[in-house]
């Protein structure tokens, strides 16, 4: 499915602020795999999903999906095969169109876009019943601007945007760390729905070690750009916080885990 | 009594005139709509853009070409220069404002080359003036207003039906977030390309349409025309609304195009000089955009309310001072004391004021 080989980033090559982001790294993904990954700030989380998605390009190594060569094609072709939800709600949408609109340009993603309407009446039929699946009321303010809906709506619109079109591999990058306690729980919940329903391949970043423990069948830990740990299926399911705490303490030499991570 | 017929009817007269130069020149302000409001750019292009479809416009019919198909031909030459600037924004990542300007500078070049001279008149040859005015028993105001009308109407309906296109669409939404755009599989950079070319065809479009009109082709008659769609666009959307669906916005930026047309006239009528005319633009163009500050800053707004009432004062003083003894240098040297002086004042009075309340504030 995803293979990525020996693939390296470094930012401000040559400056004094050098700073390798992503170290000779390898995963593999099997379909239908739904990964969460931790790790603390700087450990390259964000970065790897970028050199995946192609907002970044890797210095070195080989990005695989299905065997095409990911690294190769620029962001907006890599689309077809993506889709992505970001940690800022602002990020995923556009809040000047409406949100059938956005919806529309999300089911075209991967397709090429001519002259016909830019919106059909039998998606709107679709759009609802989709809209009408979060359960956030949605489906009945089709027309309204993106622009009025809070951070936690627009983040399960982003969320159904990213998964209209059934992408080869989900990318959530801390997509509920900047929502409330209780929308990010609706946001995750949504999230193991829609995953579990296409059995969609997945990487989730997220900052809280219970959410990482609990969704997903493995877990992997980053550390200065690499995996230091890989944990899937029932061994998974018998993590505790304290066990990743004691990983990551062991990994980064005695550091403390910071704060975010503590709190998750 | 009859010295104020004259001036209404001088003044209908004008406001007809003002109305044709309105629609003809909203035809550039629907141009600059695409790309400064529906692409977020501000696209310097258009300086260049307006003064290339008036050289090519007025030189091919120079050359005998039929004056409607140079028309098309200036849309073409508009959209190459608009795909230029997104190129060099795209392709070569120069910051947008400054690739505008690259393709402006090289444009006054290419103008000149173009017409061979400075300028080119059109005493004499056919244009689409002239084509209408010899079939339908009008005058050359109302042939303007009905080409400008017919022209700005069909781009209006064009306009409606591509930006509701799957490409229209990604256009759009890339001036709202191209970040997503590109996730969601639209190319940006083409998109981009798309809107300046389009933007600009529409510039040239209007800037041949003017220069048919007026009569001559001029190297120079680009200057200033991004600060003047600006204050139609703003204008519009003051007196008709931001809102409502595409149509109508596009139709309020034509209207505001022809109300800005309408507010020159009678500040000329004024006594402001036409050569005063750009700086009068920047000053409401400026204005407008300083609205949210001002909305929110409550001594900024009463400096802005006494330096307009301070404008509007030096006008009127200087005209009565000119009307009551013409010639009189005394007088008008008073006259313009008198505003200046009570401008400054009321300026003073305000700083005063805030500068006590500081003080009162800090003692307590």
């Amino acid at each position: 499915m995803l293979k990525l080989e020996n693939v390296s980033k470094v930012f401000n090559r040559g400056t004094i602020n050098e700073k390798r982001a992503i170290n000779g790294l390898s995963l593999h993904l099997a379909p239908g795999d739904f990964v969460t990954v931790i790790g603390g700030n700087g450990a390259g989380k964000s970065t790897m999903l970028n050199l995946i998605s192609g907002t970044l390009a890797a210095d070195s190594g080989s990005i695989l999906l299905d065997g095409v060569q990911l690294q190769k094609l620029p962001e907006h072709l890599r689309a077809k095969f993506l889709g992505r939800v970001f940690q800022d709600p602002m990020m995923g949408t556009a809040a000047d169109m409406g949100i059938e609109e956005n919806l529309a340009m999300a089911y075209r993603r991967g397709k090429k876009r001519g002259l016909s309407w830019g919106i059909t009446a039998a998606e709107r039929e679709e759009y609802h019943r989709r809209l009408a699946s979060l359960g956030l009321g949605l489906e009945d303010r089709m027309k309204s601007k993106v622009g009025l809906l809070s951070g936690g709506q627009r983040q399960a619109l982003t969320l159904l945007m990213a998964t209209l079109q059934k992408p080869k591999l989900l990318l959530l990058d801390e997509h509920t760390a900047a929502l409330d306690p209780k929308t990010a729980a609706k946001v995750l919940e949504l999230t193991g729905e829609i995953v579990g329903l296409d059995k969609l391949t997945t990487l989730m970043v997220t900052h809280n070690m219970r959410d990482a423990i609990r969704m997903g069948n493995r877990l992997i830990m980053m550390h200065e750009g690499r995996i230091i740990a890989d944990i899937a299926g029932e061994k998974k399911m018998g993590l505790h916080v304290s066990d990743l705490m004691e990983m990551f303490e062991k990994a980064s030499g005695g550091e403390f885990a910071n704060d975010r991570m503590l709190l998750g | 009594m009859s010295t104020f017929a004259a001036f209404f009817s001088s003044m209908g007269t004008a406001v007809q005139g003002a109305a044709s130069q309105g629609v003809l020149w909203g035809v550039m302000t629907l141009g600059l709509y695409i790309t400064y409001k529906v692409l977020d750019f501000a696209d310097l292009t258009v300086d260049g853009s307006f003064a290339l479809g008036g050289a090519v416009s007025a030189t091919l019919i120079v050359g005998g070409m039929d004056p409607f198909l140079t028309l098309i031909a200036a849309l073409l030459a508009g959209m190459l220069a608009g795909a230029a600037t997104g190129l060099l924004h795209t392709k070569l990542q120069i910051p947008g404002i400054l690739a505008g300007i690259l393709t402006m500078i090289a444009l006054y070049s290419i103008n000149i080359r173009i017409i061979g001279a400075a300028n080119v008149p059109l005493l004499g040859e056919k244009t689409v003036i002239t084509a209408i005015t010899d079939t339908l028993p009008i005058g050359k105001n109302w042939a303007a207003i009905l080409i400008g009308t017919i022209v700005a109407g069909a781009v209006i309906a064009a306009l409606y039906w591509f930006f509701g296109t799957e490409i229209g669409c990604a256009i759009r939404a890339t001036g709202s977030n191209e970040r997503m755009v590109r996730a969601l599989g639209g190319s940006t950079d083409q998109l981009k390309i798309i809107g300046l070319a389009l933007g600009n065809g529409l510039v040239a479009l209007s800037g041949g349409l003017v220069a048919q009109s007026q009569g001559y082709g001029d190297v120079g008659m680009g200057t200033g025309t991004i600060v003047i769609g600006l204050a139609s666009i703003i204008i519009g959307e003051v007196i008709f609304g931001a809102g409502g669906n595409f149509a109508r916005r596009l139709l309020s930026v034509v209207l505001g195009s022809v109300v800005y047309r309408v507010i020159i006239a009678m500040v000329l009528r004024l006594g402001l000089k036409s050569t005063d005319l750009k700086l009068l633009t920047a000053v409401i163009v400026a204005l407008a955009l300083s609205i949210p500050v001002l909305r929110r800053d409550k001594d900024l707004r009463v400096y802005g309310i006494v330096l307009l009432a301070g404008a509007v004062l030096y006008l009127l003083l200087v005209n009565a001072a000119a009307a009551l003894a013409p010639g009189n240098a005394t007088l008008l040297f008073a006259a313009r004391f008198a505003a200046l002086g009570a401008t400054a004042a009321g300026f003073g009075t305000i700083w005063l004021t805030g500068r006590r309340k500081m003080a009162a504030i800090l003692k307590r």
